[in-house]
C-alpha cells in the first residue's frame, strides 16, 4: 500500500516489548458513492479512508490506539502497550494459532474500478426511471457504492498478511404517497468482487415501483399469532438475528449463566435443523481468507440436527473457553478492534417444495424480503419487505409491511418444515458494538415457523 | 493529475489546512469550493462483565472537499495525511456527474456564542474515567449482585473547521464526556436488560440519576406479567419516547423528505396536526449539550427551530442545498461526517413538558403498558411515521399499578396519528442519550400483540 509503513518497518515496530501480544493493522479503502433522491442526483463522490491501529494485550487487558498518521509506528505500539498495562490484572489467554505469512490478491469477476463513473450513473439513471415511470410513485431513493479495501495485518507472533477486497452495494427504494399515507418498497443487493451482480436490476426496479403503489391500498395484518412461511432472503435474516448473534462467544465467555444456556449439546431445534457459519464459503459478502486476527477462515457447524455443536470465536474467547478458533474476529475498519462477528450464516435446505410448505396452512403469513432485524439475544424482531396472507393453503392478498418477533428458545424449535431451495441475502450490513455496516451474508431455504407473533406495522 | 503538479511545492500540506486545498481547487477550475475539516481525539474506556477490559485512544483527522464546477457539485474526502492532490482531483472529476448546485457557500456571519468546550474534559485523567465506570457498576450491583454489567466511559475533543472560497471561515472546538452502563440479568432462559447513561460537553455527569434510573428498571422488573393482544393505553417513558417515537417523528420534518414528497407532512405547514399540548423544538444553542454548536457543518449560524408549536407544524429543517431546491432558507441543520455530503439532522430535540406526573399516569390506567425500550422500532415504514417493536423493556399496569415486566409483546402505531390522541404529557422531562429531552407520553390506545 502506498505511503503505509512497509513490512520491515512494521516488524521493527513490533520487536522487543513487554506485552503478551501486539498486532498492527493498516487499512486503505477507496469508495465511490452515488445517491439519488427522486429525480435528483443528490450526491456523487469519492471517499478515501486511510489509517491504522495497534492493539496490545497485557495480563488479559487490552490497549488499542488508532490513527490516520502512520508515521512513528513504534510510538503507537508503546502507547497501546502502556494502555494495556493500565488495564491488565489477570492472565492473557489467546488460543494458539500458527503465524501466517501470506498475500491474498483480488480475484475480480467484473471490476467496478474499471467502469467509468458515467456508465455507473447511466445504469442508476435507468433504474431510477424504471421506478419513477410507474404511475403513483412519488419519489425514489438509490444508494450505490463500491469500495476497494486493502488491509495489512502483522502480529508480534510473526504473522504478516496482506488482503484486499471490493464490496459493491446497491439499494433501491420506491415511495408512493396518497393523502397522508406514505408507503415504501425497497431492495438491497450486494456482491463481493463483482460489479455484474447489480447490472441487471431493471425488472426489480419496476417491481419495486409497482409494489409501493399497491401497498397504499393493502390492508394491515390483524395483529396476532400465525404460522409463517419465510422466503430464503428473510429466513436468512431470521437465522442471523434469531440465532447467529447468540453463537458469538463474546456474549458468552465471561458470563456463567449464558454458558449454561448456550451449553454445547443443548437442543435448539428439531432434528432437520442445521445452521452453519463460515467465511471459507467462497464468493459471498462475508467471505475472506483470514480474519482480522490472522486466523484462517473456516466453516463452523453451529447447529447440527437441532443440537448446538459450535460457536463463533476470536482468539481470546476461544482461549478462555478452551475451544478451537473459528476465524470470526472482524473489525469494520482501522478505527475499531476486532470483535466476534458472523460471516456467511445459513440454514441448510430440506426437502419440501414451496407448495407443500403452505398446503396445510388455513390462515398464515407469507413474508418475503427484508427491511431490517435486531436482537436482544433472547428476543428478536425482523421485518419483511413484502407480506401476504396465506389462506386455505394458497398465497392470498398483499399486506402492508409486517414485523415478526420471536423468542430464541421457542421459535427455533417451532421451525417445522424446510424448503428444498436455497438463496443468499448479500445486501445487508451487520451492526454490533458501534461497528456498522460489516459485510455479511445470510442464507436459507424457504422455512415454515409455527406460532410467530406478527405485529401490524 | 499532472496538469497542476508544477504549481505544487514539494512539502506536505496538511488536510486540515484549508487554504492550500481551496487554492488548488480553484486552479483546477472550481468556481466555488468548501473544505470541511475535523480533528478528533477520543478516549473510550470499556468495562466488560463488571471489569475494566480495554482502554482505547482514537485520533482522527481528515477533510472533505465540495467543489462547484460549471454549476455542478463534486465531492471527495480523505483521511490520508497529505493527500491533497488526490482529494482535489477526485472532487473536480466527480463534478460533471454531480447534482446541480442550488447553493452558495456562506460568507462569515454572526453566530451565537454557544458553549460547547470544557478544558476539564481535555485534561480528564483516564483513572478518573475508570473510577467513574467502576463506581457506577458497583452501585448498581449493590442492588442486584447477579447483574453482569458492561460500561462505556468516553471523553473526546474535536476541532471543526469549515472554509470556503467566498471568504467564509468557521472554526470551533468542542468537548464531550459520556457514560453508559448496561446490565444483563439471566435467570434460566429469561434475560433482562437494563441500562441508561448521560452525556455532556462538560466533565460533569449526573451518574446518580443514571444509577437511580437503572435501579428503578430493576425494581419494576422483579416480577413478570402477561400482556394480552388488543388495543390498550400505553405510557412511553422518556427512554421509550427516544427509542421508538423520535426517529419516525423527526424524519417527517426533514426538508429533503418534504421537498421529495416523501414526508406525510407535505402541505401541513401552519396546520394543526397534533394535540395542542404538543410543542417540539430543535435547538443547537443550548449550553454544553452534545448536540450544540455555534454553526452547522456548512457554517450556517445555529438557532432554535420550532418544529411543532401547540400542535401546529411550524417549520421543516433545511441544509443549504435542500433550501435552494425548495426555495426555503437553511435552518442550520446540516450535519456531516467525512464519508458523505451534508445531510439534514436535528441537533438537540426538546419536547415541552406537560402537566401530569408519571405516577399519576400509571394510577389512572386499569389495564395497559409502560414502554421503556422498543426493540426494532427503527425498522418498517419509518418514513410514513410507523413505529413498532418488541417490548425489550416494559411493564404491565393492572389496576393503576405496575405489576411486572412484559415479554414477547409488540406495540405498534403511527406517530402522526397517536400524537393526536394523547391522554397526557408528563411533567418530568429528562435528557436521553445526550440529544433528546422529553417527558413521558401517555397514549389513549395502541395496538398490542402478545403470545
Amino acid at each position: 500500500m502506498e505511503d503505509m509503513p512497509d513490512r520491515d518497518e512494521i516488524e521493527r515496530a513490533l520487536r522487543s516489548h513487554d506485552a503478551d501480544y501486539v498486532e498492527v493493522r493498516l487499512d486503505d479503502t477507496a469508495t465511490n458513492r452515488i445517491v439519488y433522491r427522486g429525480r435528483e442526483l443528490e450526491e456523487i463522490g469519492r471517499i478515501r479512508s486511510f489509517g491504522g491501529n495497534v492493539r496490545a494485550l497485557v495480563r488479559g487487558g487490552w490497549g488499542f490506539v488508532s490513527f490516520n498518521e502512520p508515521a512513528e509506528l513504534r510510538k503507537r505500539v508503546e502507547e497501546a502497550i502502556s494502555a494495556a498495562h493500565h488495564v491488565g490484572r489477570e492472565t492473557s489467554m489467546l488460543a494458539e494459532v500458527p503465524p501466517v505469512v501470506d498475500s491474498v490478491r483480488l480475484k475480480v469477476k467484473k471490476d467496478p474500478r474499471a467502469i467509468p463513473l458515467a456508465t455507473k450513473k447511466e445504469m442508476l439513471d435507468r433504474y431510477n426511471e424504471r421506478m419513477l415511470s410507474v404511475e403513483g410513485v412519488t419519489s425514489t431513493n438509490i444508494m450505490y457504492s463500491d469500495s476497494h479495501k486493502q488491509v495489512v495485518f502483522a502480529s508480534s507472533e510473526g504473522s504478516y498478511i496482506e488482503q484486499e477486497r471490493i464490496d459493491v452495494v446497491s439499494r433501491l427504494s420506491a415511495t408512493a404517497r396518497k393523502n397522508g399515507d406514505v408507503q415504501q418498497a425497497s431492495m438491497s443487493l450486494g456482491a463481493l468482487n463483482d460489479f455484474s451482480y447489480i447490472e441487471a436490476l431493471d425488472e426489480i426496479a419496476r417491481h419495486l415501483g409497482e409494489r409501493a403503489v399497491e401497498l397504499l391500498s393493502a390492508p394491515y395484518v390483524k395483529a396476532g399469532t400465525y404460522p409463517v412461511v419465510l422466503d430464503p432472503i428473510l429466513a436468512g435474516v431470521f437465522c442471523h438475528e434469531a440465532f447467529g448473534h447468540l453463537s458469538e462467544s463474546d456474549f458468552v465467555y465471561e458470563n456463567e449463566r449464558m454458558k449454561e444456556i448456550m451449553v454445547l449439546g443443548r437442543q435448539f431445534g428439531q432434528p432437520h435443523l442445521n445452521i452453519v457459519d463460515g467465511a471459507a464459503v467462497p464468493g459471498l459478502r462475508g467471505s475472506f481468507r483470514y480474519d482480522d486476527e490472522g486466523v484462517p477462515a473456516q466453516e463452523t457447524d453451529l447447529i447440527r440436527e437441532g443440537i448446538l455443536v459450535g460457536r463463533l470465536h476470536s482468539r481470546e474467547t476461544a482461549g478462555k473457553m478452551g475451544e478451537r478458533v473459528t476465524g470470526n474476529a472482524r473489525a469494520i475498519d482501522y478505527r475499531f478492534p476486532p470483535i466476534v462477528r458472523m460471516t456467511n450464516t445459513y440454514i441448510e435446505p430440506g426437502n419440501m417444495s414451496f407448495e407443500e410448505l403452505i398446503a396445510d396452512i388455513d390462515e398464515g403469513v407469507y413474508a418475503r424480503n427484508w427491511f431490517g432485524g435486531t436482537t436482544s439475544m433472547e428476543m428478536f424482531t425482523f421485518s419483511a419487505g413484502e407480506a401476504y396472507m396465506i389462506r386455505n393453503g394458497k398465497v392470498a392478498e398483499l399486506l402492508r409491511p409486517v414485523k415478526l418477533t420471536g423468542n430464541l428458545f421457542t421459535t427455533l424449535m417451532n421451525i417445522d418444515a424446510l424448503g428444498n431451495d436455497m438463496d443468499f441475502n448479500q445486501g445487508g450490513g451487520c451492526g454490533k458494538g458501534g461497528q456498522m455496516p460489516l459485510p455479511v451474508s445470510n442464507g436459507s431455504p424457504h422455512i415454515r415457523i409455527q406460532d410467530v407473533v406478527v405485529g401490524e406495522r | 493529475m499532472s496538469r497542476w503538479a508544477g504549481d505544487w511545492c514539494d512539502q506536505e500540506v496538511s488536510l486540515t489546512d484549508a487554504e492550500p486545498i481551496l487554492a488548488a481547487a480553484r486552479r483546477l477550475g472550481a468556481q466555488q469550493a468548501e473544505v470541511f475539516a475535523v480533528e478528533t481525539n477520543e478516549t473510550p474506556v470499556r468495562f466488560e462483565a463488571n471489569r475494566l477490559k480495554e482502554i482505547n485512544s482514537r485520533q482522527t483527522s481528515g477533510a472533505a472537499l465540495r467543489v462547484i464546477v460549471h454549476g455542478r457539485i463534486g465531492f471527495a474526502s480523505s483521511t490520508k495525511p497529505g493527500d491533497v492532490e488526490q482529494l482535489v482531483t477526485a472532487a473536480v472529476e466527480t463534478a460533471p456527474f454531480g447534482p446541480e448546485a442550488r447553493l452558495d457557500f456562506p460568507l462569515n456571519t454572526e453566530a451565537p456564542a454557544v458553549e460547547v468546550f470544557d478544558e476539564a474534559v481535555e485534561s480528564l485523567p483516564v483513572d478518573e474515567m475508570v473510577e467513574a465506570g467502576q463506581s457506577l457498576i458497583d452501585a448498581i450491583r449493590a442492588i442486584e449482585p447477579e447483574l453482569l454489567c458492561d460500561a462505556y466511559i468516553r471523553r473526546g475533543d474535536s476541532r471543526v473547521t469549515i472554509a470556503n472560497t467566498n471568504g467564509g471561515m468557521f472554526t470551533y472546538r468542542g468537548t464531550g464526556y459520556s457514560a453508559w452502563v448496561n446490565g444483563t440479568l439471566i435467570r434460566g432462559t429469561d434475560m433482562l436488560f437494563v441500562g441508561d447513561g448521560d452525556a455532556s460537553c462538560r466533565a460533569q455527569l449526573d451518574l446518580g440519576a443514571v444509577e437511580a434510573s437503572v435501579v428503578s428498571q430493576l425494581e419494576n422488573s422483579r416480577q413478570t406479567a402477561e400482556a394480552r393482544t388488543g388495543e390498550l393505553p400505553v405510557i412511553f417513558t422518556p427512554l421509550g419516547v427516544a427509542s421508538a417515537l423520535i426517529g419516525p417523528l423527526t424524519i417527517a420534518f426533514s426538508g429533503r423528505m418534504v421537498h421529495q414528497a416523501q414526508s406525510p407532512l407535505v402541505g401541513c405547514l401552519g396546520k394543526e396536526m397534533y394535540d395542542v399540548r404538543v410543542s417540539v423544538w430543535d435547538d443547537a444553542t443550548l449550553r454544553y449539550r452534545p448536540g450544540s454548536r455555534p454553526f452547522d457543518d456548512e457554517g450556517v449560524a445555529s438557532r432554535r427551530n420550532a418544529l411543532i408549536e401547540k400542535g401546529t407544524v411550524r417549520s421543516f429543517l433545511y441544509d443549504l442545498q435542500t433550501a435552494g431546491l425548495a426555495k426555503a432558507e437553511s435552518t442550520g441543520s446540516a450535519e456531516r461526517s467525512l464519508a458523505a455530503q451534508p445531510s439534514i439532522s436535528t441537533t438537540s430535540l426538546v419536547i415541552d413538558d406537560g402537566e401530569m406526573q408519571f405516577e399519576k399516569m400509571v394510577r389512572s390506567v386499569r389495564e395497559g403498558l409502560v414502554v421503556e425500550e422498543l426493540m426494532g422500532a427503527g425498522q418498517g415504514n419509518v418514513m410514513g411515521g410507523d413505529f413498532s417493536g418488541n417490548v425489550l423493556l416494559g411493564y404491565k399496569i393492572e389496576g393503576g399499578e405496575i405489576t411486572g415486566r412484559v415479554k414477547d409483546t409488540m406495540v405498534a402505531g403511527n406517530v402522526h396519528e397517536t400524537l393526536k390522541r394523547l391522554v397526557a404529557i408528563g411533567s418530568e422531562s429528562r435528557w436521553v442519550g445526550g440529544s433528546v429531552r422529553t417527558p413521558a407520553l401517555f397514549f389513549e390506545s395502541l395496538t398490542v400483540s402478545a403470545k
